[in-house]
């Protein structure tokens, strides 16, 4: 996992937000992300993110399950272990129907909350750095990817000119790492020395 | 607000495309009147009698499922449907007009006695017949005729009570006293239309119109199923009406984001269509009772299996997979393609629960039916357009219209 550096940026408005967004992104800055306190309608839009693929993932998903359904229950009921039920006919195709749908939902369901997990990197036992606590509480904050050539301080004061209230440079890590918020330490947080 | 073209024009374009249609379906109808309908034969005149019914039954419903579209969105303080909300009560106003044409219909049916038509009508066989006898108290010309014009009565009034009451929001800007009171006696006025709906369409109609043909056979899926078949339908016939006037240049408010909750309901309804026949399929499969089967039997196995198929590919299949993704719903063009398709299927729908019954041995399908489609296709057209050009098409002081403006998906 990679260290970088970031510069956090706190607003209390989401109309202060908005056109923050949009003056950094034409800056030229990349925006790591935005954290909010609740969803944002619209924010996804003005953050330029692409449309997600979720949706095509969970349509692959569910072909597999319609698919491991009709597979699965015709080579059992026509080849492996075939029973006359009620004199119907072994390949009985409407009576599987509902078997293929549940293991069409099935399949798309828990294989999209997988991947949904994945994707914003969430699962038991791994963490993520918090860039601001008031994140789940009121404010705004948004985070500004920097790079060799970025000037902090001149960052700074561009997201206090345009509404932020708190600014603040942070070297954090950028993604997943495994780990228990109750128990481990930041990996790159020193230990503090208590003075005797 | 000044700069939106509110006022429709009846293009003469328009006006000539319709009245060429009705002018054909008319010959067809007379035509088919004259050779087959009043025949001696009375295999021919079921044949155009049992057309003319299935189409007349069609068109009502769809046009009425505009009013109970209306209806649902104004129970559920839906506000998205309020650019666009004068195209379904345009198309409700035909439910008068259809509706009297298939009053017309049924009751020459009734009593003309064609008993070819509703086996229930002749007395002898009814007497000599345990189940018929049985379910007389509900089969009988009687309680048919009072029903049938209690329906077509109270769906005409209450839709038009519903329309006039939206008049007033064209009237002047409302206070928040008067809009919330405005608010409720909508909510009123939809509540009853959707009681009585839920009386007629969601059990007793499509049980006496169309499922008594087959007067010892029942399914307690089949009105559900026709309400459906029917509501797919009209909200691919709104869909189409948005999008013809989006594409003259009305409509300024509406945009993708409504076009996209409109494909959501025919994308949504043809999945609970398959849905319902699916299960009426699959019980009486199951069970496999030959009084229930016997529906089925000519269907999957006779004449009418090609039909059976292509309605579910068309109905189901191809809604599926088309409109499945967002950018389709978003899509004027596969929107209309779509709903053209969907209206299509329903009407194939229609013709196969009736003339599937009716004429067993084979399949009609032909100049009569697609004559007597292009009629009323034709008086659509035509009345709809007229009653568009009539109101401003956008009732621009009602309470919700900031939120159908700013809708979005």
């Amino acid at each position: 996992m990679a260290k970088k550096k970031f510069v956090v940026g706190c607003f209390d408005d989401e109309a202060v937000l908005f056109p923050a967004v949009k003056k950094v992104r034409t800056a030229g800055y990349k925006i790591h992300d935005v954290y909010t306190p609740f969803a944002v309608h619209g924010l996804d839009h003005a953050m330029g993110l692409r449309e997600t693929s979720l949706h095509t993932a969970g349509f692959i998903y569910g072909i597999t399950g319609t698919t491991t359904a009709i597979s699965a229950i015709s080579w059992i009921f026509t080849k492996d272990w075939p029973l006359n039920i009620g004199g119907k006919p072994h390949f009985a195709l409407p009576a599987w129907i509902p078997i293929m749908f549940e293991l069409t939902v099935l399949f798309a369901a828990v294989g999209m909350v997988l991947t949904f997990c994945y994707l914003c990197q969430l699962a038991p036992f791994v963490k993520k750095h918090h860039f601001h606590a008031r994140a789940t509480d009121d404010l705004f904050v948004m985070v500004i990817e920097c790079t060799d050539k970025t000037n902090t301080d001149d960052l700074q004061a561009f997201l206090s000119s345009n509404g932020a209230l708190e600014t603040k440079v942070e070297v954090a890590e950028d993604g997943w790492w495994l780990g228990r918020y109750d128990k481990d330490e930041m990996p790159f947080e020193e230990k503090q020395i208590v003075a005797a | 607000m000044a700069s939106l073209r509110t006022q429709f024009e009846v293009p003469g374009k328009m006006k000539t495309w319709s009245y060429a249609l009705i002018g054909l379906g008319l010959a067809a109808l007379l035509y088919g009147m004259f050779t087959k309908g009043f025949s001696s034969d009375e295999h021919e005149q079921v044949h155009f009698w049992g057309t003319l019914m299935y189409n007349t039954i069609f068109w009502t419903l769809i046009c009425n499922a505009s009013m109970f579209f209306i209806s649902v969105t104004t129970l559920a303080q839906a506000g998205f449907t309020q650019t666009f909300r004068r195209i379904p009560e345009a198309i409700s106003t035909l439910v008068p007009i259809f509706g009297a044409i298939t009053f017309a219909v049924l009751m020459y049916i009734i009593f003309g006695h064609k008993h070819h038509i509703y086996h229930w009508l002749d007395t002898e066989a009814v007497a000599a017949d345990p189940i018929l006898k049985g379910k007389a108290g509900f089969l009988n010309p009687t309680f048919f005729v009072i029903w049938t014009t209690l329906t077509i009565a109270l769906w005409s009034f209450l839709g038009w009570r519903i329309r006039k009451l939206n008049d007033e929001a064209d009237a002047g800007p409302m206070d928040r006293e008067t809009s919330d009171r405005f608010i409720y006696r909508g909510t009123v006025r939809t509540a009853m239309f959707t009681v009585w709906f839920g009386l007629t369409v969601g059990s007793t109609i499509p049980w006496l119109w169309m499922m008594s043909i087959d007067a010892h056979w029942y399914s307690t899926m089949y009105s559900w199923y026709t309400f459906v078949s029917s509501f797919v339908a009209g909200m691919s016939l709104i869909a189409l009406w948005v999008i013809y006037l989006k594409n003259k240049g009305y409509l300024e408010l509406t945009s993708q984001e409504h076009l996209h909750d409109i494909g959501k309901f025919m994308f949504a309804f043809s999945i609970f269509w398959t849905y319902l026949w699916f299960s009426q399929y699959m019980l009486i499969w199951y069970a496999n009772i030959p009084e229930e089967t016997v529906y089925f039997k000519h269907r999957t196995q006779g004449a009418y299996k090609g039909i059976f198929f292509f309605n579910l590919i068309v109905n189901f299949l191809c809604p599926l997979l088309i409109l499945m993704k967002r950018s389709a719903k978003r899509n004027y063009t596969l929107v209309t393609f779509m709903a053209v398709l969907i209206i299509f299927g329903h009407w194939i729908d229609f013709y196969q629960m009736v003339m599937g019954s009716l004429m067993q041995d084979h399949v009609t399908l032909g100049w009569m039916d697609f004559g007597i489609l292009a009629f009323f296709v034709g008086v659509m057209i035509l009345y709809v357009g007229t009653a568009l050009s009539k109101k401003p098409l956008i009732a621009k002081y009602h309470p919700y219209l900031k939120e159908s403006v700013i809708h979005q998906v």
